[in-house]
């Protein structure tokens, strides 16, 4: 197994062209689990842990960027990301525990393309786009369309992930993210959710929706949130929508829940975060 | 006095635990050492037509063994002998070892393995107890039964006759795993006199070295069995090292060096025992005042492929399935049957957990059926001092329930709360998010071996003085992060009147230490405690005379105060100038002595009637949860536990014990869910098998109760096991207290809550 | 193949050659011989091969030695002991009864030292969350929270 060690990206987009089957290793924390089964055996791998570059956390006007090699820790203590998208830190702080929130990146995460990894759903409500990169430019990917299928997304040999951009939310607006695993520290989600609203005058005037665990990849829940738009929220309304939920989802039996529960589960959320609006707005 | 027991004396081991320096298995750096490795079976039930060597990989840089290599016995040295060490024709579980390799790098090692290939004609395999009374395929005996028991008491027509209502009820408990962080270790060094030392993670050196004698076919002085420090077990290496300590003594054997072994995390889970799955049912005749006047119980243990410590197990079990509680017509029956599973051994608590985990939870049932407070129920019918137990033992000292019952329930107002949160949860069925319940158990565990166990093993432990006044305590009972090292030299050195600095435990070796028989049972510090008490008092009694000889004094007179001699208001010498003298002068003082159990014990194994314990410990815990009524996730707010064990030697050790006991009652309760599904465990890693976290556990409430038993060293009875025994129930009644759902099964999932919730 | 890093190891400037692609679990505990830092799963989940890298805790099971850099600041269990022999933290633990078995210590020491490092007075749940990523099978984990507490 062959060590690739860059100092700079540019380094690193070179190693990648010359090694396009490469194993990319950012905070290892999913890479070397799979090291140590032995399902993954790579010729080579690729540390880009230390690329300094790609671990900011930026204001950069019409979007929030955030570098592929973030920690989970570094977006928990970015006040940036404190202050506009704090739920993204909620879910960060949800990912293991210190010592996989230290290392793990949002980068890793992504690419990991885990239906269960914790960001997914945040960044998918959020309509967030991924910088792709490769030693011949640089080309963004919506959220949505970024994975393609079960624990498989765009991104070609020769390419890998350098960040994401968030547009600003708009003021006003009410997000969370909820999470349920099998303890309360260090778990993998059952199931977890992203929720954003802007509501006005008791109407519906944005909704996003995403949910992870509850499909092969992380899901955005359409015509859920058609339904809701431009409705007015009442508790008719937070039933109907919790009825349609069913229809957008298809959870499964694992080891560590039910289809049951899943479904169950989704329905709670949403009930939860729609009535907590209709109580606040 | 500079006494000891009774503080919370430092653990003597703790300084090195702390800074690193404590040498685990997997630290010792010995030289020339192999790596050892077993290639099991993949399938729960077939017989092996082949085992392939890949001719690609170079088996001359490996050593492999087979049954075929076994110069003695192929099986284990237990009660029952049908576990082999490494599988001949057959393969009963998935797991069971077939071939053993040792390489010299962990690389070689695992590329070997992968070129071992198994060919097997698979068969249907038996794995439930249904399947396994179906006798259509037979594991073991004639009837897949590997230990069936009855004990009667009275006549439960009788009791029946006299009841006002008749309540029913069935309980079950899944497969357990121990998840100990440090896995399964074992290693065998040759010696130079060709003999091999064998030593690692271990409970009971005296089990592993009869095992060893057995299968290596050698006098018992051709092999030594070393403990050495471990990091956690739980019985989980009660057994099972005899069968790993064979592998790297096969091992060593052929390949004349030494080899390690050492489990990955999944082969640890794959290969190692769990705690029996249990189906108990119970029948009880109740008066219409809680009186309990009879109780019918049937116990029913899945045993897997081998009976390792089942037919123990399941003694233990159904001697405690009735409960804490008094009744005159009592018949338990139980059986332990045999399936295509992994192997269940000894896990702490040993069968109890799962049979008061039984009676627990049906007390609440009884208690709701007659509408009366689960404490008062438990109150009415809970034993006390004169008594009989459901094997007739009369109690005649030491008998804490009732105590304990009345201080957790005061501790945190039970019945008021019980009645308050069971009211507003009735009124806010659906309406309220959060729900709070609160729960109770009462339950006993017997101290030491059953019965006349204690007098058959022939427990013997000592004592030996080393120069400047050391005391060096000679026992095979080891420490095993329970305090084993330490509480016992709190005993001596309080016995003998030296302070504890002065004395230690002698590495558990069979070279070097008697057989106290083995670190289980909750006997260590009961049983060999209150021996090393009497080899003081002779140790003491020879010092006495040698100064009473030299110094010229009344032996009578003589006193041991603080690690002085002293005759009336006169010191004579003190215990180091004491010590050097009689070792130049007299020569060696070791004393070894053997237990001998209260006379009035009286058992009989065939009926298991009579005096199961010599001493049973107490406790009631009291859980208080609160559940999410929308998801079903159950929080373990507190627990309040009051614990009478005759005398605390360290009562932060006893804490800590009951805190961590009962938090793996929690952990089965609520989420350790072993799934072997066809004889293939499914959660093989600590990312499916979930124990609880820091964040999982509730707020810590111990009460320590002292009423000394006679026959215990200063008093003390054991707690080894009681912490696991009543945290399940205790929880399981506070979710149903919550919330009205009462799960029979264990561990209650959000999942199976909300199976429930909807059948409503 | 083996690569060279010159870290700061326990306070001491130190040069380690290995393989790039060992786990930094093996290099402290095989090369370096530290024999503290424990292995208990393996991926990530127990803890107990924590260690300080640049003042931060991770699972040293998790991390390649290829993927340390120079001038690193690497602590181990054996680093935490000071001139008069157990710090504070280490001493609180023996008071309160934390230690029993011994395989999670080292990690939660560590996990705890990092915790401190970063906030001088946790709350309780602070202090849960920030020993959640070591298991403990043995203690209950009750007598550990309090031994932390102790010296905030
Ligand atoms: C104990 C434990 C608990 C965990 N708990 C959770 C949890 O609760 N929730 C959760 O979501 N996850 C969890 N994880 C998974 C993991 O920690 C996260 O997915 C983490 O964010 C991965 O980041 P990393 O930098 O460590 O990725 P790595 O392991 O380095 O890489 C992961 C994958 O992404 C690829 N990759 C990484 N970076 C890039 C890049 N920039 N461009 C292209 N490809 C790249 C790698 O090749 C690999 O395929 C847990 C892991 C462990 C060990
Ligand atoms: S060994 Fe690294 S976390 Fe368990
Ligand atoms: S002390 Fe044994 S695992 Fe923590």
């Amino acid at each position: 197994m062959r060590f690739l060690n860059p100092s700079n990206l540019h380094e690193a987009l070179t190693l990648l062209s010359k090694f396009p089957d490469c194993k990319i290793l950012a905070g290892g924390t999913d890479v070397c689990v799979q090291l140590r089964g032995g399902g993954l055996k790579p010729k080579a791998i690729l540390n880009i842990w230390g690329l300094n570059e790609l671990k900011n956390i930026r204001d950069e006007g019409r979007y929030i960027t955030i570098g592929a090699l973030s920690t989970h820790t570094d977006i928990i203590r970015s006040p940036l990301i404190h202050k506009h998208i704090p739920v993204l830190a909620k879910a960060c702080r949800t990912i293991g525990a210190v010592q996989v929130q230290n290392r793990g990146t949002i980068g890793g995460n992504v690419m990991n393309a885990s239906p269960a990894g914790d960001t997914l759903p945040v960044l998918m409500a959020y309509a967030a786009d991924v910088e792709v990169t490769s030693i011949a430019g640089q080309r963004w990917v919506p959220f949505e369309g970024f994975f393609t299928g079960y624990r498989a997304t765009v991104v070609r040999p020769g390419e890998m992930v350098t960040g994401f951009r968030i547009a600003w939310p708009p003021r006003g607006e009410r997000a969370d993210f909820i999470k349920i695993g099998s303890r309360k520290a260090i778990t993998i989600s059952k199931v977890m959710a992203c929720f954003r609203a802007r509501i006005e005058h008791k109407k519906i005037v944005g909704i996003s929706i995403a949910f992870g665990s509850v499909a092969p990849v992380p899901l955005r829940l359409k015509q859920t949130e058609a339904f809701l738009m431009g409705r007015v929220l009442t508790h008719k309304t937070i039933d109907e929508a919790v009825n349609k939920l069913a229809s957008d989802i298809t959870p499964i039996n694992d080891i560590r829940s039910t289809a049951d529960y899943r479904r169950h589960c989704c329905g709670v959320f949403l009930r939860r975060f729609l009535l907590e609006s209709l109580c606040v707005s | 006095m500079v006494q000891s027991v009774g503080t919370n004396a430092p653990r003597l081991d703790c300084h090195d635990k702390l800074t690193g320096r404590t040498k685990y298995l997997d630290d010792l750096d010995i030289p020339h050492c192999w790596f050892g490795g077993v290639v099991y079976s993949s399938i729960p039930y077939g017989r092996i037509i082949k085992i392939n060597f890949d001719p690609s990989f170079d088996w001359g840089s490996v050593v492999t063994c087979t049954f075929k290599d076994i110069p003695g016995k192929n099986n284990t040295v237990f009660l029952t002998q049908d576990q082999p060490i490494l599988a001949e024709e057959y393969v009963k579980h998935v797991g069971e070892a077939i071939v053993l390799v040792a390489a010299p790098t962990k690389e070689i090692l695992s590329q070997a393995r992968s070129h071992i290939h198994i060919e097997y004609a698979a068969s249907v395999p038996v794995l439930t107890i249904e399947q396994a009374k179906d006798k259509a395929t037979l594991i073991s005996g004639k009837d897949n039964i590997l230990a069936q028991y009855c004990i009667n008491k009275g006549d439960l027509d009788v009791g029946f006759k006299e009841a006002a209502v008749v309540i029913e009820g069935e309980y079950q408990t899944g497969f357990h795993e121990h998840a100990y962080i440090e896995t399964q270790a074992m290693a065998a060094v040759p010696r130079t006199d060709g003999g091999l030392t064998v030593m690692g993670s271990l409970q009971c050196p005296y089990y592993v070295l009869k095992t060893l004698v057995s299968v290596l076919n050698c006098g018992a002085d051709r092999v030594n069995v070393r403990q050495l420090p471990m990091g956690g077990s739980f019985g989980g290496k009660e057994d099972y090292p005899s069968l790993l300590g064979s592998y790297v003594a096969l091992l060593a054997k052929k390949s004349g060096r030494p080899v390690k072994l050492i489990y990955s995390r999944e082969d640890d889970i794959i290969m190692s025992t769990k705690r029996h799955p249990s189906i108990v049912k119970h029948k009880t005749g109740v008066k219409k005042d809680g009186t309990l006047t009879a109780m019918e119980i049937n116990v029913e243990f899945n045993g897997g492929a081998y009976a390792t410590m089942s037919p123990v197990v399941l003694s233990r079990g159904v001697i405690h399935a009735a409960g804490p509680y008094r009744c005159d017509h009592v018949r338990s029956t139980a059986v332990c049957y045999a399936t295509h599973n992994v192997p269940c051994g000894a896990f702490r608590g040993f069968g109890v957990p799962q049979t008061i985990f039984a009676i627990e939870a049906h007390m609440d049932k009884i208690a709701e059926a007659l509408g009366i407070n689960p404490l008062k129920l438990r109150a009415k019918n809970c034993l006390k001092l004169g008594d009989t137990t459901q094997t007739k033992q009369l109690l005649r000292e030491s008998v804490g329930a009732a105590q304990c019952l009345d201080t957790v329930a005061k501790g945190c107002s039970f019945e008021k709360k019980w009645q308050a949160y069971r009211r507003q949860n009735q009124a806010a069925r659906g309406k309220k998010n959060i729900q709070k319940g609160i729960g109770l158990a009462l339950y006993m565990h017997g101290g030491a071996f059953t019965g006349s166990g204690e007098s058959v093993m022939k427990t013997e432990a000592g004592l030996m003085l080393q120069k400047d006044g050391v005391v060096r305590v000679l026992t095979g009972c080891t420490e095993m992060g329970q305090g084993a090292h330490t509480v016992l030299p709190q005993i001596v050195a309080d016995t003998l009147g030296i302070p504890l600095k002065c004395v230690y435990c002698e590495v558990p070796d069979t070279d070097l230490v008697p057989d106290s028989g083995p670190t289980v049972a909750s006997r260590t510090t009961m049983i060999v405690g209150w021996l090393l008490t009497q080899c003081a008092a002779s140790f003491k009694e020879r010092l006495f005379e040698f100064i009473a000889r030299t110094y010229r004094v009344e032996k009578t007179a003589l006193k041991l105060v603080r690690a002085s001699f002293v005759s009336g208001s006169k010191r004579i010498t003190d215990f180091k100038t004491a010590a050097n003298d009689y070792l130049s002068k007299v020569g060696e003082l070791k004393v070894i002595e053997r237990y001998k159990l209260p006379p009035y014990i009286q058992w009989d194994p065939a009926t298991h009637i009579g005096d199961a314990y010599p001493a049973y410990s107490w406790a009631a815990d009291v859980a208080e949860v609160s559940v999410d009524m929308d998801t079903f996730e159950v929080t373990v707010d507190k627990m309040t536990i009051a614990v009478e064990l005759g005398r605390a030697i360290n009562p932060v050790l006893v804490k800590g014990q009951m805190e961590g006991g009962t938090l793996q009652a929690l952990g089965w309760a609520l989420m350790e869910d072993m799934q072997i599904i066809n004889g293939h465990p499914q959660n093989k890693n600590l990312q499916t098998y979930i124990i609880p976290t820091a964040r999982d556990i509730p707020d810590w409430r111990v009460h320590i109760i002292e009423e000394p038993f006679s026959y215990g060293p200063m008093g003390a009875k054991g707690i080894g096991e009681l912490p696991l025994d009543g945290g399940a129930p205790a929880i399981v009644n506070a979710i149903y207290n919550a919330t009205g759902l009462r799960i029979t099964e264990i561990p209650v999932t959000p999942e199976k809550l909300l199976r429930q919730c909807a059948k409503l | 193949m083996k690569v060279k890093r010159k870290i700061d190891l326990n306070g001491k400037v130190t040069t380690i050659t290995a393989s790039p692609v060992a786990r930094l679990l093996d290099v402290v505990r095989g090369d370096l011989k530290l024999t503290g830092t424990k292995e208990g799963c393996g991926e990530g989940e127990c803890g107990a091969c924590s260690v300080l890298l640049n003042n931060e805790v991770i699972d040293s099971c998790l991390v390649l030695f290829g993927q340390l850099r120079d001038g690193d600041l690497l602590v181990t269990v054996e680093g935490l002991e000071n001139k008069r022999g157990l710090n504070r933290l280490q001493r609180s633990f023996v008071k309160n009864g934390a230690v029993h078995c011994g395989a999670c210590i080292p990690g939660m020491l560590i996990a705890a030292t990092a915790l401190l490092k970063h906030n001088k007075t946790p709350s309780i749940m602070e202090i849960k969350e920030g020993i959640a990523g070591n298991l403990c099978r043995c203690t209950g984990y009750g007598r550990i929270i309090k031994a932390i507490e102790e010296v905030v």
